[in-house]
């Protein structure tokens, strides 16, 4: 790990002004991922603001109905939550199904939102990784990609996001609440937060220098059945090769987002028009532009079984 | 000379000049022999910080502790509570579990930094040889390990594990989450998925967390 200063913030503004005047510096809160990655010096701040005091651990129902999430929930909490459980079911669900539960003690809502890709040649450091180190090449193309992107991908990079909880938030249509060194505040569409690799892998999302989440909301409570589904290697702890958030209303009519195929939680409103008709014809839209590699084109059958199977359960 | 050579002999330079302490500067010249990067590791002197830990109910006041101490290592090296163990440093074994605030978390993964305010629980904490904690009373008695090594984060994980149960925190398994989540094995075997055991005791750890989970109830 490189050395760094560290300080705490007090306030939302004052920890998005200090990353500003701070060259280098980055957010922490609950650590999970990026101590990590300070450990293999793959992240190295040169200051930490720490932000778990800056009080955004609340959730709360807004006047307009809809569940205003803290920045600083802890996974454990958001899970647990009597609305979530509730009216967000696929929330909760998606986030049970991540990590172990010493990890979702410590991760934050934000976060899970900012963490990582777990490409293998991300992590290792003797590998090339235009994420990594930009311009260096890209190991998983041509390498071992069994875990990898299989749409939206570029010849820059075929990492996945790795998380569950923001697969569920793309099909719940949270929006993230920011503020920015000057002060200024901004909502962001999840939709539009994560980005894809394209020329520029190591950019992940929409966030600019310095700014910092302080909440996460979701519109008010869409009913229906909702199914989470995790395909990963081991029953519990382990990535998804493949998972599957549906909200699926009575007449049949619904939403689906996919995690472990793209660089960011993957939807495509226009695939949910077939939604009544079945999981292959959602499929065919969702994934039309899939570009697979020989270790993962098993994905794309993976992503339609598991979504038959899915909508099947929601059939009840 | 190489352009690697002379790129670390001009640094060792500077980092000479510029080390106060011969603690320091052992530590800098073992960071120049480190494998060469991509990049020359920018020039940067370790930051030391006073910090304040809580700990099994007695406060320690750690003196120039190094920011990138975490609470792993804070507690085995400048506390010597050595009970909790480093497997893996990445958060993904579970053997460096301690009790936080009530809540079980991986020590290796937040920095002893972060840690002040907070109730720290280890191994050392929970019980003593002559009183033992009864889950680690059940562990003696069901044989829930072979070496040991994992066996203190497995008790610390276990003890806030069924806290969790009992404050009704759903996981994977439960099949209702609307309704309180039932003591099963399956419940047990998920929610203790984040401690690994090489040496295969899950069975017999299984046994002792089920008993301790039936006396409580």
């Amino acid at each position: 790990m490189k050395p760094f200063t560290y300080e705490k913030a007090t306030s939302p503004a004052e920890a998005a002004a200090a990353a500003a005047r701070n060259k280098g510096a980055k957010f922490v809160a609950g650590g999970t991922n990026l101590l990590d990655l300070m450990k293999l010096q793959i992240e190295t701040p040169a200051h930490l603001i720490d932000i778990n005091d800056l009080k955004l651990d609340r959730i709360e129902t807004t006047a307009n109905g809809e569940l205003r999430i803290g920045a600083l929930v802890r996974n454990t909490d958001l899970a647990a939550h009597g609305s979530v459980r509730q009216d967000y079911g696929v929330l909760s669900r998606a986030l049970l199904a991540g990590a172990s539960g010493q990890l979702r003690n410590q991760a934050t809502t934000a976060g899970n939102l900012l963490q990582r890709t777990r490409c293998s040649y991300f992590y290792d450091t003797n590998q090339p990784c235009n994420k990594r180190n930009p311009g260096s090449g890209c190991g998983a193309l041509g390498g071992v990609s069994r875990q990898h992107a299989i749409i939206g991908v570029s010849d820059a990079c075929i990492a996945t996001h790795p998380s569950d909880m923001a697969v569920a938030m793309r099909v719940l249509d949270a929006m993230v609440d920011t503020v920015r060194p000057d002060g200024t505040t901004r909502t962001i569409p999840i939709a539009d937060f994560h980005t894809l690799p394209g020329t520029t892998p190591h950019i992940e999302n929409a966030l600019a220098p310095g700014e910092l989440i302080v909440a996460v909301t979701l519109p008010r409570p869409a009913g229906g059945v909702h199914v989470y589904r995790k395909v990963r290697d081991r029953a519990s702890y382990a990535f998804a090769l493949v998972s599957v958030a549906v909200i699926v209303q009575p007449d049949g009519t619904g939403r689906v987002a996919l995690g472990g195929v793209a660089h960011k939680p993957w939807r495509v409103e226009a695939a949910e028009r077939a939604m009544a008709r079945g999981a292959k014809g959602v499929v065919s839209v969702l994934l039309a532009d899939a570009r697979t590699t020989a270790d993962n084109a098993f994905k794309v059958p993976l992503v339609e079984r598991a979504l038959a199977s899915v909508l099947s359960e929601a059939k009840g | 000379m190489t352009e690697f050579d002379a790129k670390r002999r001009q640094w060792l330079k500077v980092s000479a000049a510029t080390a106060g302490t011969a603690a320091v500067a052992r530590q800098m010249t073992g960071e120049a022999q480190a494998a060469p990067r991509d990049v020359p590791a920018p020039f940067a002197t370790p930051v030391y910080v006073n910090v304040q830990l809580r700990v099994n109910g007695a406060d320690h006041q750690l003196l120039r502790l190094d920011s990138r101490t975490t609470l792993l290592d804070a507690l085995r090296e400048r506390l010597h509570l050595t009970g909790s163990k480093k497997g893996c440093d990445q958060g993904q074994c579970g053997a460096c579990t301690v009790i936080v605030d009530g809540r079980r978390v991986t020590s290796c993964l937040t920095l002893a930094v972060m840690q002040e305010g907070h109730e720290i629980t280890t191994i050392e904490g929970l019980g003593t040889p002559r009183n033992l904690h009864p889950m680690q009373a059940a562990f003696v008695k069901h044989d829930g390990y072979q070496c040991g090594f994992c066996t203190p984060g497995q008790i610390c994980s276990a003890v806030a594990m069924l806290d969790e149960m009992k404050a009704g925190m759903p996981s994977h398994v439960t099949a209702d989450l609307t309704k309180h989540a039932v003591a099963s094995a399956a419940e047990f075997r998920e929610r203790m998925s984040g401690n690994l055991c090489r040496c295969g005791a899950y069975s017999n750890i299984q046994e002792a967390i089920a008993e301790v989970a039936g006396a409580k109830r």
